[in-house]
């Protein structure tokens, strides 16, 4: 190819790809650096406001006659836990007041009150601001205004906390010694682990049963896809009313077959034992239903892949295992298994790494309770149910860690051009 | 083929078929007997025998099965006094549940006994057998498990609090509400509809799901038709290392960027905004969406747009004119997909959105989660956010497959 047409291809492409590069840059990458940056400073939820002050007007006294005093007094209250660095109130002024005592940061010009606090307030600091006018006869014509009646206008500026607070590594501290630190993460693995295994298991079973062809096979094809694409929301809130240990259909059934004596409340509690040869086994219960559900969920994905792959093996080669003389389970064994292994290593891979990704599902169903926190789990409750951003940066970023190992390991092993 | 095959396929038959008709039977209007053993070894003995008499002659086929299966349990519902579940659904239903069970456990016979032949030796016809009752448990099990919950969600939209607490277990649908007349018992039924989509704004929540969806589905789709034409047509530096970034966002935790895109928006004003939602379902679905079209592009050959180029069209003419029209079904896949994955986002619209006028439909189910609003409104809302992508999916089917296993879809 000529050079300069060479050098237009690259310029065309570049064009090309600008608008999906600068947003995926702007939404992903860029957060990815933020979380990092928000990870190490002491960032709570209520510092995202920027610090303004609160200022409150009132009217200390009030002149019935010429030559009386008027006092107004503002109120400047920095409420929150950030410095503010600088202060203006500017409010209307009646006419026929003159100034009579001013505090030294404010001054009357062109009918208006002006006053700056330059060095801002302190967090929690409040100041006064005590004018005092002498009202004279035109005040009176002019109907004697009364000062609240015009609203003061205040301005402020602050350093935002998020730019502005210390670097520091308490978040980092908090986050790994807290006791919960451990039992997450093997409740994460478990449930990853569990969960990727189950969908694929299932979803194995499943592309076996539709993939030899049959009148209906298309509908239940369909069928079959339904968890996957009908919305979590609606799908979770299902499951929770019928798991439901007082109005649940699953426990009323259970009851009135008499396999339980008792409601089972699925989703809220962490254990329950389980009577076997004498010995009693504590099952994590919750924790089980959550990975039932990820088996349900997420099988059609699976599904799909396997059942692809099947219809692509030509039927000869099971033409000639028959030939051969192989049965039902060596053909399964030797034949089918060989060809789906490929795409069942890269299913788990992929499916290992968004099931510990995963968040909107367990926190529908248990809200994370029970015995079933997770590290994404974790994050939320760090950063919005505690109200610590920062906590639940680092905890993020920690995941990040983690799953940066995962990622490592996909891109080594995955088999190329599987999916 | 061993009469004792024959015998011991139509009981497994029969069992499975009563035994799953009853559990039907216990979410369509209520159990009031216990599971019809007795019923159902007769029924199965007396198939297999048909069975192994029709295979004798080389008759056995599913429907002369059907009818003999469906013929026997017609005699002895009869038999039994015509209600032999003790259903009080009226004559219709007590008599066309037990002939569908029957009907069902002489076609699942014949089916377990396809392609066994009568000069078989006995070890495989054995394996055969075994793995057909195997299938057949599994097409239950498996139908069972994906049709229940949405039948549950159906069901109990229908059906007010009274009902339930009354009768947990039931989940039929509240038929009687017709004894007062057609209208004003359909009116009765779909109360909770009504109340989702008026009381509680769900109307609106349409409208704004439907505009958010839309329009990421869009503007990605226009997006990434450029994008993904650049990475497979033209020549640049950094192609591969594009492809594998591209790779790697659609692994990245959503909850990861969940935080700083929060804090992000919140500052900017951004957060509290269909837009910046819109944004966000952009970087989501973009990556997948371009990965998705570039293998598609890539199986379109280049001589077709080389003419173009000959012909002196630009760049840009020989897309929408020669590859968008070829790619028309690849195009169909990714917009499904993309629809599908903005309709159903649930995290970032529970976090950005919080005026109730911008509720997208998940946003707005989180309200209805209350112990003060009933369960069958929940359900109604589930219902009607379910609804409209599962409409599309099934016009659609053939390209959401397509979607879906193109690029190795996140989920």
């Amino acid at each position: 190819m000529p050079r300069g047409l060479k050098a237009r291809e690259s310029r065309l492409a570049f064009w090309m790809l600008l608008p999906t590069f600068s947003i995926v840059i702007a939404i992903v990458i860029l957060p990815v650096v933020a979380n990092f940056w928000i990870a190490f400073k002491p960032i709570q939820l209520g510092d995202l406001r920027p610090p303004k002050p609160a200022v409150r007007e009132s009217v200390r006294a009030q002149p019935k006659a010429a030559g009386e005093v008027l006092e107004v007094r503002y109120r400047v209250q920095n409420r929150t836990d950030n410095p503010i660095t600088w202060v203006r109130i500017e409010d209307a002024l009646a006419p026929g007041l003159t100034p009579a005592e001013l505090p030294e940061v404010c001054r009357v010009q062109n009918a208006r009150i002006f006053c700056e606090l330059p060095e801002g307030l302190e967090p929690k600091q409040t100041v006064n601001l005590t004018l005092r006018f002498t009202a004279g006869p035109a005040y009176f014509e002019a109907g004697a205004p009364y000062p609240r009646d015009t609203r003061p206008v205040v301005e402020s500026k602050a350093p935002n906390p998020i730019l502005a607070r210390p670097f520091t590594l308490d978040n980092f501290r908090a986050v790994l010694t807290d006791p919960d630190f451990w039992p997450m993460l093997k409740v994460t693995l478990a449930y990853t682990i569990f969960g990727t295994l189950l969908s694929i298991l299932l979803g194995l079973i499943a592309a076996q049963l539709l993939s030899p062809p049959f009148a209906g096979r298309q509908v239940l094809r369909g069928l079959f896809l339904f968890p996957y694409v009908a919305p979590v929301i609606a799908v979770a809130f299902t499951w929770v009313f019928l798991l439901d240990p007082f109005a649940g259909t699953i426990n009323a059934l259970l009851l009135k077959y008499g396999f339980v004596h008792d409601p089972i409340p699925f989703l809220s509690q962490r254990y329950w034992p389980v009577h076997f040869f004498g010995m009693t086994i504590q099952v994590p219960l919750a924790l089980t239903m959550v990975i039932l559900f990820e088996g349900w969920r997420y099988f059609p994905f699976a599904f799909l892949f396997i059942l692809a792959r099947l219809q692509a093996i030509p039927s000869e080669i099971y033409e000639a295992a028959r030939v051969d003389g192989a049965g039902i389970w060596a053909t399964f064994r030797y034949v089918t298994l060989p060809q789906v292994v490929g795409i069942l290593a890269t299913l788990f891979l992929l499916r290992f790494i968004w099931t510990f990704n995963k968040f909107d599902d367990i926190f529908l169903l248990t809200g994370g309770a029970a015995g079933t926190e997770t590290i994404t789990i974790k994050v939320y409750d760090y950063a919005f149910a505690r109200a610590n951003l920062g906590q639940g940066a680092a905890q993020a970023v920690i995941l990040f860690a983690i799953l940066a190992l995962f990622l490592v390991v996909y891109f080594r092993y995955a088999p190329k051009g599987e999916v | 083929m061993g009469a004792a095959v024959a015998l011991v396929v139509g009981v497994a038959s029969a069992l499975a078929s009563l035994g799953s008709t009853s559990l039907l039977i216990v979410l369509w209007g209520g159990v009031k007997t216990a599971f019809p053993l007795d019923a159902a070894l007769v029924l199965g003995l007396a198939l297999g025998a048909l069975a192994w008499l029709l295979a004798r002659r080389g008759q056995l086929g599913p429907l002369p099965m059907t009818l003999a299966g469906a013929g026997l349990t017609l005699a002895w519902t009869l038999a039994a006094g015509g209600d032999p579940y003790q259903l009080g659904l009226g004559a219709l239903w007590s008599l066309l549940a037990p002939l569908a069970a029957g009907g069902l456990a002489g076609l699942a016979t014949a089916y377990g006994l396809r392609e066994v032949r009568l000069d078989h030796p006995d070890g495989e016809v054995w394996e055969l057998v075994g793995l057909h009752l195997l299938r057949g448990a599994a097409f239950l099990v498996f139908v069972f498990m994906v049709v229940f919950p949405f039948w549950a969600m159906i069901a109990a939209s229908l059906k007010p609090r009274a009902g339930f607490l009354a009768d947990p277990a039931n989940l039929g649908l509240p038929l009687h509400v017709f004894s007062e007349g057609f209208w004003p018992g359909l009116q009765k039924m779909f109360v909770g509809y009504r109340e989702v989509l008026v009381t509680f704004h769900f109307l609106r929540y349409i409208g704004n799901t439907a505009f958010v969806a839309t329009s990421t589905t869009v503007i990605t789709l226009a997006l990434a038709v450029l994008g993904a034409y650049a990475v497979a047509r033209l020549e640049f530096r950094g192609r591969a290392v594009m492809e594998r970034a591209i790779l790697l966002t659609y692994m990245f935790p959503a909850i990861v960027l969940a935080i700083p895109l929060y804090t992000v928006f919140t500052q900017l004003g951004l957060r509290d905004n269909l837009f910046g939602l819109i944004v966000v379902y952009l970087a989501q679905t973009l990556p997948v969406a371009l990965y998705m079209l570039r293998s598609y592009f890539e199986t379109i050959p280049a001589s077709l747009e080389e003419a173009g180029l000959i012909d002196g069209c630009s760049r840009f003419e020989v897309i929408w004119r020669i590859t968008l029209p070829l790619a028309l079904p690849a195009l169909a896949s990714v917009g499904l997909y993309v629809f599908m994955i903005a309709w159903n986002e649930f995290l970032f619209a529970f976090m950005f959105l919080d005026t109730p006028e911008l509720f997208t439909l998940s946003r707005g189910m989180v309200g209805l989660n209350s112990q003060e609003v009933p369960r069958q409104f929940l359900m109604a809302g589930a219902v009607i956010v379910t609804v409209p992508i599962m409409v599309l999916f099934f016009w659609f089917e053939k390209y959401l497959v397509g979607g879906l296993t193109a690029g190795g879809v996140k989920g």
